[in-house]
C-alpha cells in the first residue's frame, strides 16, 4: 500500500498531507516565537523605568530590509503562481530574485549586528561615560579612539530620540578608563532579545534560503517528473518564508520603533 | 531472533528513486533496514527499545540516589568503585573519592534521573514507540504521513540523549539543577553539564516537534475510508491530544532553552536579575533579568507535559480495558470530550507550580481555580474505564492485571494532586516529598504500569509469539508491591516537612542531630520519620529486582514465546489485529474500510463476542441493529 495524499487532496479536508505538516509546523513556530515575545514583553514591563533603550537601531537599514522581505514575499507568491500555470522560466526568475532578497537581508543584517558590535560604552574613572563607534583600538597605544561623545548622565545613553547626538573623535587614555563594553548581547536586555530574536530569525531566513535554493537548484529536477508534486513543494516552502517574513513584520516594530 | 528482524523488508521511497540509480537492483542491506529506517514500525521498535534502556538507566540513578539518601557519606556497595572510575578526572576532585556520592554528585543524578525519565524514557516510549507502532495500523494507514520525518525524529531523539549521557563523562560531570533548570542556579554552576543539558534538550525538542507534527498529520489525512473521528479507538484521540501538546507546549521551552543557552555563552541576562550574587561575590552580569521568566516558561511545557506523559497510558488502558473485559467502553463520547477538555486547559495551569514564588496572590487564585477545573475531566476519564468493567465478563491477563492496577494508582496520584492544587495547602506541601509522592504516583505506578500493560498487550502483534504470562504476573505483582512501599512512606515523609533535593535526606534537618548539636529546634524531622530511608531503600532495590523477570521474559519471548495460533489473538475489534502478523511493510493487503465503531464487543446478535471495526453491515433480520456507544 501506498501512502495516501501525498500530492493530491483528501476530499474531506481539502489539504494534502504536506500542507497539513506545515501549517502544524508554522503553529509551533509561533508558540516559539510567542515564548520569546513574552520574554520581551515581561522584560520590558520589568525593566527599571526609564532604562529602556530607544532608538538604538539603525532605521535606514531597518527600513530597507523590512522592504527587502516584503518584496521578497511577493517574488515567493510569483513563484509559486508560476508554477501553477507551468511558466518554469517564470518560476526560476522570481525565485532567482528570491533568493538574491534574502541574501541582500542577510548582508545587511551583518553590518546591522558589526554597528552594534563596534558601538562601545566607556565608563570613566571619574564617573562620566564615553559612547560611540570604535575607531582605533589598538593594544600597542595607551589609549582609544572613539567617534562619540561624553556624557555625565548615564540615562543620556537610553533614549536617543529626543537628543540630538553630537558625534566627535575621542581621544581617550586607557589609564582612564574603569570599564568597557561593547553593544553586544551581554549589554543589557533590550540587546540580549534583540540579538536573539533577530538571530533566531535570521537563522531561519538562512534555512529557508537554503530549501529554496535546493528547489531552485538540484530539487527542479522533480519539475520533469512530477509537476505537480513539486509545485505542491514550491507552495509548502513558500507558507514558510512568509512566516518568516512574518515573524520580521512584528520583529521591526517592536525593536526598531519602539 | 533472525525471523524477528527478517519481517520489515527494506522500506523504499517510491517517490525518491534517486537511492536506486545506477545499479539495477536496490539492496539496503542491515543499515538500511534497522538503523536508517523509514517504516513506521521499525521506527516504534527503536524508539521503544531506546526509551527502555533509558528507563533502566533512570532506574539505576535512584537506586544509587537512595542509598546516598539512606546512608549519606558511606560508600555505595558494589557500585562505588566504579563511580570512583568513571568519574575520574586528572587534577580535578574525584566527586565519588572512596565509592561516596558527593553532593554535587547527587544533584547531577537527581537532575539526570529527572531529565532522563522524562524526556528520554516516558515520553519516547508512550508517545513515540506506542504511537508509532500502533497509530498507523489503528487509523488503517498504511504508514505515516511523512516517513522520512519520522526518521529524523527517532536521530534527533537519539542524538539528544547521546549528549546528555555523554555530558556524565565531561569534567565537572552533568547538569545539576534539577529536571527543571531553575536560573540562575542553572548558570551559576561553574561547570558544563548544563551547557549539555540545554543542547540535548533542543535536539529532543526538536525530535517531539518533528513527531507531533507526523501524528497528527497521519490521523488527520490517512485515516482509513469510513473511520471517521467517533469511530477511532481512544488511544488514536489520546495520542492526537498528546501530539497537540508537544506541538504547543513545547516551543516555549525551546525558546526558554536558547535563552539559557545565551546566558551561558553570550553572558546575556534573561534570567540574572541586577545586583545577583554567586559564592557571596556579586557576579558580573548585566542583570535585569527575570528568575521567574524561566520558571513561566519551563512550567507553561511542564505541566502539559505531565499530560503528555499519562494520556497515551490512558488509551493504552482504556483499550486493554474494553478488549479484556468483552464490553463497550462506557461512555466513549465523555471519554473524547474530556481528553480534548484535558489537552485545552493543561495550558492555563502551569503556574500552579510556583505559588511559593511570590508572584501573586491574584495570580495564584487563578492558577487555582482552573487546576481544580481540570481535575474534574480526569475524574470524568477515571470514572468512565471503572464504569466498563461492570459487568464484563473480565480475562485476567498480564495486560490486564496492569491496566486495572493503573486506575487505582492514577486515582491515589490525582487525589493528592489537590491540596497540592490549592495555594494555602500548598504552601506546606511544596517541595517536599509529598509532591514526589504524588508525581510518581502518577506516573510511576500510573503510567509505567500503562506501558508494561502496553507491551504486554502488543508484543504478540510485533513478534507473533506472546510473552510468558506466568512471569508477566510475578512481575506484576512484585511491580505493584513495591511501587507502594516506595512511594507511600514519602507522603508522609512530606507532611511531615521532608524538603526533596537535599544530598543528605534530610539528616540535617532531623530531630536526632539537632539536639546533639544542642540546638533547640522545634519540629525537626522525627526519628521514625527519618527511619522510613531504609526500608524505602531496600523497596526501590527489590522494585529493580522485579524488573529482572520483565526484562528475561521480553528477550526469551521474541524467540521462544509461545506462538501466537491468529492474526487476533486477543480477539480484539481494533484495525491493528486485522493485519498479518507481523504488519508487513504497507501494513495491509488491501485498504481497509471501515463499517464500525471501536469497542463493538458482545453485541447481540452476532456471532462472536467481538466485530473488528473493518466487518461489514450484514443485515439479518435476527440481528436488530442495536445501537453503541461509539455512534
Ligand atoms: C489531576 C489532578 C492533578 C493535580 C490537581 C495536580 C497538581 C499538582 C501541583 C499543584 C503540583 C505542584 C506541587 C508543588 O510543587 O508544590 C504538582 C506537581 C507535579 N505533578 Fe501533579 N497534579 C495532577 C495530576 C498530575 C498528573 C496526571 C501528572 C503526571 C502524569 C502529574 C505530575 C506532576 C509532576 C511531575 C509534578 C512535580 C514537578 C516538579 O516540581 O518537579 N500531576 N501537581
Ligand atoms: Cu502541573
Amino acid at each position: 500500500m501506498e501512502i495516501p495524499y501525498t500530492v493530491e487532496a483528501r476530499p474531506d479536508t481539502g489539504l494534502y498531507n504536506a500542507k497539513v505538516g506545515i501549517w502544524l509546523f508554522l503553529s509551533s513556530e509561533v508558540m516559539l516565537f510567542g515564548g520569546l515575545f513574552s520574554a520581551y514583553i515581561l522584560l520590558r514591563v520589568g525593566a527599571v523605568p526609564g532604562t529602556w533603550p530607544h532608538g538604538w537601531q539603525n532605521l535606514t537599514l531597518g527600513t530597507i530590509n523590512t522592504v527587502v522581505l516584503a518584496l521578497s514575499a511577493i517574488t515567493t507568491l510569483m513563484a509559486w503562481v508560476a508554477c501553477k500555470v507551468r511558466e518554469f522560466g517564470k518560476f526560476k526568475f522570481f525565485h532567482a530574485c528570491t533568493l538574491l532578497l534574502a541574501v541582500t537581508f542577510l548582508c545587511i543584517k551583518c553590518e546591522e549586528y558589526r554597528e552594534h558590535l563596534n558601538h562601545y560604552e566607556i565608563y570613566m574613572k571619574d564617573g562620566t561615560y564615553a559612547d560611540g563607534d570604535m575607531v582605533q583600538n589598538d593594544a600597542a597605544q595607551d589609549y582609544i579612539v572613539i567617534d562619540g561623545r561624553y556624557t555625565k548622565n548615564e540615562m543620556d545613553l537610553y533614549d536617543l530620540r529626543s537628543q540630538k547626538v553630537v558625534e566627535k573623535e575621542l581621544k581617550i587614555p586607557r589609564s582612564q578608563i574603569q570599564d568597557m563594553q561593547s553593544y553586544g548581547p551581554w549589554h543589557n536586555d533590550y540587546l540580549a532579545l534583540y540579538f536573539t530574536l533577530t538571530g533566531l530569525h535570521a537563522l531561519h531566513i538562512l534555512c529557508g534560503s537554503v530549501v529554496i535554493g535546493y528547489l531552485w537548484g538540484p530539487g527542479r529536477k522533480l519539475w520533469k517528473t512530477d509537476p505537480e508534486r513539486f509545485t505542491n513543494r514550491v507552495e509548502v516552502s513558500g507558507l514558510f518564508w512568509h512566516f518568516v517574513d512574518l515573524v520580521w513584520i512584528f520583529l521591526f516594530p517592536v525593536l526598531y520603533l519602539t | 531472533m533472525a525471523d524477528f528482524f527478517n519481517q520489515f523488508p527494506p522500506h523504499r521511497d517510491e517517490s525518491h528513486s534517486h537511492d536506486d540509480h545506477g545499479h539495477g537492483h536496490y539492496d539496503p542491506g542491515f543499515w538500511a533496514k534497522y538503523i536508517f529506517s523509514t517504516d513506521h514500525k521499525v521506527i516504534g521498535i527503536q524508539y521503544g527499545i531506546t526509551a527502555l534502556c533509558f528507563l533502566f538507566f533512570g532506574l539505576m540513578l535512584m537506586l544509587l540516589m537512595r542509598w546516598q539518601i539512606a546512608h549519606p557519606g558511606m560508600p555505595v556497595p558494589i557500585f562505588g568503585h566504579l563511580l570512583e572510575l568513571i568519574f575520574q578526572h586528572p587534577g580535578m576532585p574525584n566527586p565519588a573519592a572512596g565509592g561516596v556520592i558527593s553532593p554535587e554528585l547527587y544533584n547531577s543524578f537527581g537532575a539526570m534521573h529527572g531529565t532522563i525519565m522524562v524526556f528520554l524514557g516516558i515520553v519516547p516510549l508512550a508517545f513515540a514507540a506506542f504511537g508509532n507502532y500502533v497509530v498507523p495500523l489503528m487509523i488503517g494507514a498504511p504508514d505515516m504521513a511523512f516517513p522520512r520525518v519520522n526518521m529524523a525524529s527517532y536521530q534527533a531523539y537519539f542524538l539528544g540523549g547521546l549528549v546528555m549521557t555523554v555530558s556524565f563523562f565531561i569534567p565537572g560531570g552533568a547538569a545539576q539543577a534539577g529536571w527543571t533548570s531553575y536560573s540562575p542556579l542553572a548558570t551559576s554552576i561553574p561547570t558544563h553539564g548544563q551547557l549539555f543539558w540545554i543542547i540535548g534538550m533542543i535536539l529532543l525538542i526538536t525530535s517531539s516537534l518533528l513527531g507531533a507534527v507526523n501524528f497528527i498529520a497521519t490521523i488527520i489525512q490517512l485515516r482509513a475510508p469510513g473511520m471517521t473521528w467517533m469511530r477511532m479507538p481512544f488511544f488514536v484521540w489520546a495520542q492526537f491530544v498528546t501530539a497537540f501538546l508537544l506541538l504547543l507546549a513545547f516551543p516555549p521551552l525551546e525558546a526558554a532553552a536558547i535563552m539559557q543557552l545565551m546566558d551561558n555563552v553570550a553572558h546575556t541576562s534573561f534570567f540574572l536579575p541586577t545586583g545577583l550574587a554567586v559564592g557571596g561575590k556579586i557576579a558580573h552580569v548585566a542583570g535585569g533579568g527575570s528568575p521567574l521568566l524561566w520558571q513561566h516558561l519551563f512550567w507553561f511545557l511542564g505541566h502539559p507535559e505531565v499530560y503528555v506523559l499519562i494520556l497515551p497510558a490512558m488509551g493504552i488502558v482504556c483499550e486493554i480495558l474494553a478488549n479484556n473485559s468483552r464490553k463497550p467502553i462506557w461512555g466513549y463520547k465523555s471519554l473524547v470530550y474530556s481528553v480534548l477538555a484535558i489537552g485545552f486547559l493543561s495550558m492555563i495551569v502551569w503556574a500552579h507550580h510556583m505559588y511559593m514564588t511570590g508572584m501573586g496572590t491574584v495570580i495564584s487564585t487563578f492558577f487555582q481555580a482552573t487546576t481544580m477545573i481540570i481535575s474534574i475531566p480526569s475524574v470524568i476519564i477515571l470514572t468512565c474505564l471503572f464504569i466498563s468493567l461492570w459487568g464484563g465478563s473480565i480475562r485476567i491477563n498480564t495486560p490486564m492485571l496492569f491496566a486495572l492496577a493503573f486506575l487505582p494508582m492514577f486515582g491515589i496520584g490525582g487525589l493528592t494532586g489537590l491540596p497540592l492544587g490549592f495555594n494555602v495547602s500548598d504552601v506546606h506541601l511544596h517541595d517536599t516529598y509529598y509532591v514526589i509522592a504524588h508525581f510518581h504516583y502518577v506516573v510511576a505506578p500510573g503510567t509505567i504500569f500503562g506501558l508494561f500493560a502496553g507491551v504486554y498487550y502488543w508484543f504478540p502483534k510485533i513478534t507473533g509469539r506472546r510473552m510468558n504470562e506466568f512471569w508477566g504476573s510475578v512481575h506484576f505483582w512484585c511491580s505493584l508491591l513495591f511501587m507502594n512501599l516506595v512511594f507511600m512512606p514519602m507522603f508522609a515523609q512530606g507532611m511531615a516537612g521532608m524538603l526533596r533535593r537535599m544530598a543528605n535526606g534530610g539528616a540535617n534537618y532531623s530531630a536526632a542531630v539537632n539536639s546533639h548539636a544542642g540546638a533547640d529546634v522545634i519540629g525537626g524531622l522525627s526519628d521514625s520519620i527519618m527511619a522510613l530511608h531504609t526500608p524505602i531503600l531496600w523497596a526501590a532495590v527489590c522494585l529493580g529486582i522485579a524488573q529482572i523477570p520483565f526484562i528475561i521474559n521480553f528477550f526469551w519471548s521474541i524467540s521462544h514465546g509461545e506462538k501466537v495460533g491468529s492474526d487476533n489473538p486477543w480477539q480484539s475489534t481494533t484495525l491493528e489485529w486485522q493485519t498479518p502478523t507481523p504488519p508487513p511493510h504497507g501494513n495491509f493487503e488491501h485498504f481497509p474500510v471501515v463499517y464500525r465503531g471501536p469497542y463493538e464487543y458482545s453485541v447481540p446478535g452476532h456471532m462472536s463476542d467481538f466485530t473488528p471495526q473493518n466487518e461489514p453491515e450484514i443485515s439479518t433480520p435476527a440481528a436488530p441493529k442495536i445501537p453503541t456507544t461509539a455512534h
